[in-house]
């Protein structure tokens, strides 16, 4: 198995969280130390990224620098960041085993994210059950502080700025980034709609800044080594920088492992994920998060990166890689998708709260033998119309069930014609 | 109401806020902590202290997973049912513990201790199926994890699995 360079899981330990030691032993808060202590212009910070390439993790893939330099010079003050730590997409476990792993490095990407658009607050968002990460975020954190890598006067400067961890009641639209904020503010977390974008009015109606926990984790690094190293550590020449990616489902070993962006589907399974499991063929995957569309056989080798999907009209999305094999029926799964969405849906425009239940109903009366023909044209019509929605969600639903028709079109049919589930009999899941 | 030392915790925890409703959520959570769901007379001591509205506190309170409107058991088992744990025979886990629990999905036990709810992705997908117990999370369940973990729970409220 080639051994590609960690840079996220540099420290990975088997059974336990890497310390502030030993995250400055492997060159942690060098950056820190260069940019902030050296008070470096906070300029430069945000185009070193920006030259980096470095796309956000959380989904959208928009481009870090790019959105540090939206926040205006003229801005008001405080300026807010978010680490954006909900992940509550099935499959999507990726930023807690990160933050298992090595806290400092989130912790550092978050201070120099604030150093750059002189920040002097930030949440980082936390979902109910990963409290077990919460409580290991806040200890790190004091430890930050005694450093004086946090808090008033970092490292003897006159920048000051601090973390506090923002636990969320649990709903997977508080991931979305403007319904974030309205849930850190404690108002009903329902999107809103920009402009104004939240690098101008976020939080109390100043700048803010939402990222991903993975991209602010790639900061300190790019910061360290340059942005030319870090687009060196692609596997793909249009890529940039490592990527977590989070495999489960039908492999050995699921998991997260750390590899350059754009290594390929085959080799993540075959090399990194032990293959697929006992008796199992590969047979589709969701290649980044339940909001992305199912990939058959015929991508198996496909370079996982931003463009590479994107060429095939799929998205890497969150790189959370759900594996299936040839006895799981798509129709049972993507039923058990759309269930989540429509649980999820937070209910404020009609097109998602009524639209997404009607999919499911279609959906369940085919998988259950009630199926009919017509069924197949009316999914067909309403994955079109959730595009009228709010907000990302509700279209974001609608991508597992356009490629189930798309490419699984003649098992969705078996289930009409036989009324029921031909895996039903054999299934043995 | 509330006992006096958690009123004061509480507005501590309020005054170092930006705004106090930021934490309205950890504020809920510390009075369920106390006496497990927020009851009527709760909300609004609570809403009080948070600056709102009882019915501003309820838009969050019935719109969160984890804040409970009514009464629940000392433990809140909380089943993964979302898709990787959906392949992983997730039914079968909420069968065994409903059965093994006497609670049907949705309901508590007549002891008290356990009540037993659906959950959307926790994100363990990794070590499917999976569950939470409060905010604790207990992965790879077999019958026999199940048995240990239940029996644990109901023998001692210090209970903590490491993992
Ligand atoms: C319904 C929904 C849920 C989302 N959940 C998350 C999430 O859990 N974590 C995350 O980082 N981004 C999530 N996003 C994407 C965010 O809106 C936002 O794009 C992201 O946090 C920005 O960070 P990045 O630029 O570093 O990727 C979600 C988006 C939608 C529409
Ligand atoms: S699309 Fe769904 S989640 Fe988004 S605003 Fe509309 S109802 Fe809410």
């Amino acid at each position: 198995m080639p051994q590609y360079p960690q840079v996220l899981f540099k420290n990975r330990k088997p059974d336990r969280v890497a310390t502030l030691d030993e995250y400055r032993e492997s060159g942690g808060y060098q950056a820190l130390e260069k940019f902030v202590g050296g008070a470096v212009s906070p300029k430069e910070i945000i185009s070193l990224v920006d030259q980096s390439g470095l796309l956000g993790r959380g989904g959208a893939g928009f481009p870090c620098g790019k959105k540090w330099a939206a926040v205006p010079e003229s801005g008001a003050f405080p300026r807010y960041l978010v680490a954006n730590g909900d992940e509550m997409e099935p499959g999507t476990f990726k930023d807690r085993i990160l933050l298992h792993v090595d806290p400092h490095c989130i912790i550092e990407g978050m201070v120099l994210s604030g150093y750059s658009f002189s920040a002097s607050k930030a949440f980082f968002f936390v979902r109910p059950s990963y409290e077990s990460s919460a409580v290991i975020l806040e200890r790190e954190l004091e430890y930050a502080r005694q450093a004086g890598f946090l808090g008033n006067n970092i490292l003897g400067t006159d920048f000051s700025f601090d973390i506090v961890v923002h636990r969320s009641g649990g709903r997977y639209i508080c991931g979305e980034a403007s319904a974030l904020l309205n849930a850190i503010m404690g108002k009903r977390p329902n999107p809103v709609k920009p402009p104004p974008y939240p690098t101008e009015k976020g939080l109390w109606d100043k700048p803010t800044v939402v990222n991903n926990v993975e991209t602010l984790a790639c900061v300190p690094h790019i910061l360290r080594n340059g942005p030319e190293w870090f687009k060196g550590l692609s596997a793909t020449p249009h890529g940039a920088g490592t990527k977590l990616y989070g495999i489960s489902g039908k492999v050995n070993i699921p998991g997260a492992v750390e590899l350059p962006i754009g290594t390929r589907l085959s080799e993540i399974i075959e090399e990194y994920c032990g293959g697929m499991s006992p008796g199992s063929e590969f047979k589709a995957c969701l290649p980044g998060g339940a909001s992305t569309r199912f990939m058959t056989r015929e991508h198996y080798d496909i370079p996982m990166d931003f463009e590479d999907l994107k060429k095939i009209g799929n998205r890497l999305g969150t790189a959370a890689i759900m594996v299936f094999d040839q006895k799981t029926c798509l129709v049972g799964a993507t039923l058990n998708l759309i269930e989540f969405f429509a649980r999820e849906s937070c209910g404020w425009c009609t097109p998602c709260r009524e639209g997404l239940p009607y999919m499911r109903d279609l959906l369940w009366r085919i998988e259950n033998g009630e199926g009919k023909e017509e069924d197949i044209p009316n999914l067909r019509r309403l994955c079109k119309e959730v595009w009228n929605s709010y907000c990302a969600l509700a279209p974001g639903a609608a991508e597992p069930v356009i490629s189930l028709l798309d490419f699984f079109e003649d098992e969705v049919r078996q289930h009409i014609s036989e009324k029921g589930c031909p895996f039903h009999a054999k299934a043995d899941h | 109401m509330l006992p006096d030392e958690l009123k004061l915790k509480l507005e501590k925890m309020i005054s170092d806020a930006e705004s106090p409703r930021e934490k309205a959520i950890d504020v809920m959570f510390e009075i369920q902590e106390l006496q497990g769901w927020m009851s009527d007379e709760a909300m609004v001591e609570a809403a009080g202290l948070l600056g709102m509205t009882p019915l501003e506190l309820e838009e969050l309170a019935t719109f969160y997973d984890y804040i409970y409107r009514s009464p629940v058991g000392k433990y809140v088992i909380k089943v993964c049912d979302s898709t990787v744990c959906w392949l992983e025979g997730h039914q079968s886990i909420i069968d065994y513990i409903s059965a093994r629990a006497g609670v049907p999905m949705g309901g508590t036990s007549p002891d008290g201790l356990f009540t037993l709810l659906p959950v959307c992705c926790i994100g363990y997908c990794d070590r499917a199926p999976a569950m939470v117990i409060n905010k604790r999370v207990y992965g790879k369940l077999t019958p026999e994890k199940i048995d240990r973990i239940l029996d644990k729970l109901a023998n001692s409220a210090e209970f903590h699995e490491s993992e």
